[in-house]
């Protein structure tokens, strides 16, 4: 007989070493996250994935599934936070959606917008942040930056490079890249790499792409994010 | 430059755990790390260059661009700033002819505001390359302004501007008698490694950072394993590299026992990480000391080498077959490191970024290895224990908190120093002894704990009621209660490591939030927003500090509501800054300053 969690009263087989978060997405159950993604190691860093496991608020991306936990994911007060916490990814760095080429295919937007965020609620920060467009083929807009290291991850797990790394504390936290001037045309980045296209938010963006798509058409247009995330990371997380 | 970089990460055998070591040397060389130091290092130690570049940007005590050949830090610390430390601030500031934060055009000094130095028993206190300042005062800032502009080296400074007491003002059952050289070792020896941690486990001793968890257990559970490996044979067991490492990043403002502890015990709790290694089984230890402690580097070093010709470090400890040797990291400006995970990132030569848990150190800790982290002061209970056994113990203190906990007091009061009672002591039986009277409130556990106000001082210190890792600061009632909660909310907005957005963001967000409320821009919902960020915070942030970084506010906000609600504005919405004071600009543009140039922003300027 295999091992079960529940997850709001939804009986959920896991295999031992899964997370919460990986069981949660084969039993058709979206959890919201931002930093996760099943190719790479999990972060823990964004929050949006918070959880209740048995009564103790954990994060469902990096916390393993054990047996008989009672899980609670979509209940107001865990819906609500999610809500405050994206917000506050809004208000830290400079996101202006129409102005953003990522818009329509923005997981921060379709985040923000499945959780039904109708405002900032906070004061805005407006940092100011740099635009790296040094690349032939690619640009980073630091504005975008919500600092989930997916790029990160993926340079060093899939690309075997090391791109990128975080650096700074607090809230003077942003991205580097690896190279003597700090720009990322001296890094062996390239436009095929994984990590040129992993970023959920506009941060990362690939040159002479932009708009090829037309507004109304892109992912988020159609599909609410919990239906997009769970057809696409099931395929993954085999 | 070149050479000397070489070198250095030669003598650490170019290990990239001693990155923060390194860099120490090369900051206090040339008083930045200059990038091609970071890309020499990069090579050598092979690592990418933005792994030095994230270490150096996370460290307060490390800069990508130059500083002062003499670096001044003064502590940003609450009993500091009630010692008169901002009007100090100005004057060195305008004695040395630069602005805090800045760099002199000469390149001579530098000045900035710090954390809390571990001195305010001392205070108002700083740090000048590294090195304690006590007692500021304008007489002594005369004399360090005058140093400096002489360009004195350090060493020709008069000693008396470093003297740090100790301040021992009470001690009680660890502190009145510190054991022998060697005693709890062979007492261990004598009763048998078992039965020494079964001692442990009887006297109850729990951690005395705070936190609070058993002790004995912690060990037992290093030594075990994680359930996977409690499988395999004893043979592996036994084989498994375990680390035992000291936390003496004593960074929680107010507290200030580790560096006493450091300075007049350190050989009883090199004895205690001793006895804890023998037991589960480690060959390796660490202490890492927190980089404002600098000053006692070398004497712990020294301590350190009398122990091993004294054959109780190192190769075959007493006769007995079993190996053991501790290291000294010192940290670089992080109150983020205590945090024990933090703490181990730190030691691997890292930003100190708390991991996931689980899994938890005991299990996989210093370089995936099981660790057993423990505060200072519970190394030198347990080393104690090892030798008068658990019953000694267990029979001070209360029910769940046994034996006697070791206080940092500081603040309002005659005697500012080290104190230690048995737990389940009152508040007002410690605030007798230290001499404070006509108090308004005790800030228990530092700005992570509990502030109390003057009408529960019956309360007692233990882990059942007021945990504390032994801060204890006391406010008179001259005292403005908002300004220890800004200080305190400052404070955790500066040393949050940035990891998680809620209290990346949070932190700031409860700044700004409060700014606004003290500042008199806070309207009729403000206070109830301010609530809810802080339960925001402390809900869903990744680490302890995230947790407790609103605490200075929820526990004032519980005990005087009406201080907060008495800054608000009557109108019923205002905005978030101050209207008049956006407009400074224009004005300075303009050329103009008269009534007209300004906005009225409340009813009573309206009408």
């Amino acid at each position: 007989m295999s091992k079960t969690i529940t997850i709001d009263g939804k009986t959920i087989p896991f295999e031992d070493g899964q997370t919460i978060m990986q069981a949660a997405t084969a039993a058709d159950v979206y959890i919201p996250h931002l930093c996760h993604h099943p190719d790479y190691t999990p972060h823990g860093s964004c929050k949006l994935c918070t959880v209740k496991v048995n009564g103790r608020n954990c994060s469902a991306c990096t916390f393993p599934a054990a047996e008989g936990q009672d899980v609670l994911n979509n209940i107001k007060e865990l819906t609500d936070d999610r809500q405050k916490i994206t917000q506050m990814l809004f208000v830290e760095g400079n996101h202006f959606c129409p102005s953003c080429e990522k818009t329509g295919n923005c997981q921060l937007q379709a985040v923000a917008y499945h959780l039904n965020m109708l405002d900032d609620h906070f004061p805005l920060f407006y940092p100011h942040r740099n635009v790296d467009a040094s690349h032939p083929d690619l640009m980073i807009d630091h504005n975008r930056c919500i600092f989930c290291t997916l790029c990160v991850r993926a340079s060093r797990e899939h690309d075997d490079k090391d791109v990128f790394a975080l650096s700074g504390r607090g809230i003077n936290k942003h991205l580097i890249v690896n190279s003597i001037s700090g720009l990322l045309k001296d890094t062996d980045m390239d436009m095929h790499d994984h990590a040129a296209h992993i970023c959920p938010t506009g941060a990362i963006l690939i040159k002479r792409t932009g708009y090829q798509v037309p507004i109304g058409e892109r992912i988020y247009d159609h599909q609410e994010i919990d239906a997009v995330s769970l057809a696409t990371e099931q395929q993954h997380g085999e | 430059m070149q050479v000397f970089i070489e070198n250095l990460a030669a003598s650490h055998n170019y290990q990239p755990t001693r990155l923060l070591l390194i860099l120490r040397a090369i900051q206090a060389r040339y008083h930045y790390i200059p990038q091609p130091a970071i890309m020499q290092l990069a090579g050598l130690l092979d690592i990418p260059s933005t792994q030095i570049i994230g270490v150096i940007e996370f460290y307060s005590f490390f800069h990508l661009v130059p500083r002062g050949q003499y670096e001044v830090l003064i502590s940003d610390s609450i009993t500091d700033a009630m010692l008169g430390k901002h009007k100090l601030m100005d004057y060195l500031s305008e004695k040395l002819q630069l602005t805090v934060g800045a760099v002199r055009n000469d390149g001579v000094v530098s000045l900035d505001n710090t954390s809390c130095t571990g001195l305010c028993d001392q205070g108002p206190a700083g740090l000048v390359n590294g090195y304690p300042l006590t007692r500021l005062d304008r007489s002594r800032l005369d004399q360090i302004a005058d140093l400096i502009n002489q360009q004195k080296p350090l060493d020709e400074w008069p000693r008396e501007l470093f003297r740090v007491d100790d301040n021992l003002i009470k001690s009680g059952m660890l502190l009145d008698r510190p054991i022998a050289r060697g005693a709890a070792l062979d007492a261990t020896f004598k009763r048998g490694l078992q039965e020494t941690l079964a001692e442990i486990n009887q006297s109850g001793l729990r951690g005395r950072g705070g936190a609070g968890y058993t002790t004995g257990w912690k060990w037992h559970l290093c030594y075990e394993g994680s359930e996977q490996d409690a499988f395999c044979d004893v043979a592996a067991q036994q084989q498994q590299q375990r680390y035992v490492i000291c936390n003496a990043d004593e960074g929680e403002p107010g507290t200030f026992k580790d560096r006493v502890l450091l300075n007049s015990y350190a050989d009883q709790v090199f004895e205690g990480m001793t006895v804890c290694a023998v037991i589960i089984g480690a060959t390796q230890g660490f202490m890492y000391l927190r980089g404002e402690y600098l000053f006692l580097y070398d004497k712990l070093l020294a301590i350190l080498d009398q122990r091993r010709a004294a054959g109780l470090l190192g190769n075959n400890i007493l006769g007995k077959g079993l190996s053991f040797d501790i290291e000294i990291c010192l940290g670089a400006g992080a109150y983020i490191c205590g945090e024990e995970s933090a703490l181990i990132e730190s030691l691997e030569g890292k930003m100190g970024i708390p991991r996931n848990r689980p899994p938890y150190p005991v299990t996989q800790g210093y370089l995936g290895k099981p660790t057993v982290v423990n505060n200072v002061e519970t190394f030198l209970a347990a080393a104690a224990i090892a030798e008068q056994g658990g019953d000694w113990f267990a029979n001070i203190g209360t029910d769940k908190s046994k034996g006697t906990k070791i206080l940092s007091i500081c603040g309002d009061c005659q005697h500012p120093g080290i104190y230690e009672y048995p737990f389940g002591t009152t508040v007002q039986t410690v605030l007798d002894d230290c001499g404070a009277d006509d108090v308004l409130g005790v800030q228990i556990g530092g700005p992570s704990g509990t502030f109390i106000s003057n009408q529960e001082f019956n309360r007692k210190l233990a882990f059942e009621d007021l945990a504390t890792g032994g801060s204890f600061i006391i406010f008179n009632n001259s005292r403005n209660v908002l300004d220890v909660v800004n200080n305190f909310t400052h404070f955790f907005a500066h040393e949050s490591c940035g990891f998680c957005t809620p209290c990346r963001v949070g932190t700031s967000l409860l700044k700004k939030q409060l700014d606004k409320i003290i500042e008199g821009h806070g309207s009729a919902g403000d206070v109830v927003a301010l609530e809810e960020l802080c339960r925001l915070v402390k809900n869903n942030s990744h680490c302890g500090l995230g947790q407790t970084a609103a605490n200075p506010i929820i526990t004032t906000l519980e005990r005087y509501p009406e201080l907060y609600q008495a800054q608000l504005k009557k109108i019923s919405y205002e905005p978030g800054f101050d209207l008049d004071g956006a407009l400074e600009t224009a004005r300075r543009m303009a050329g103009r300053n008269d009534p007209a140039a300004h906005l009225a922003q409340t009813e009573a300027e309206h009408e």
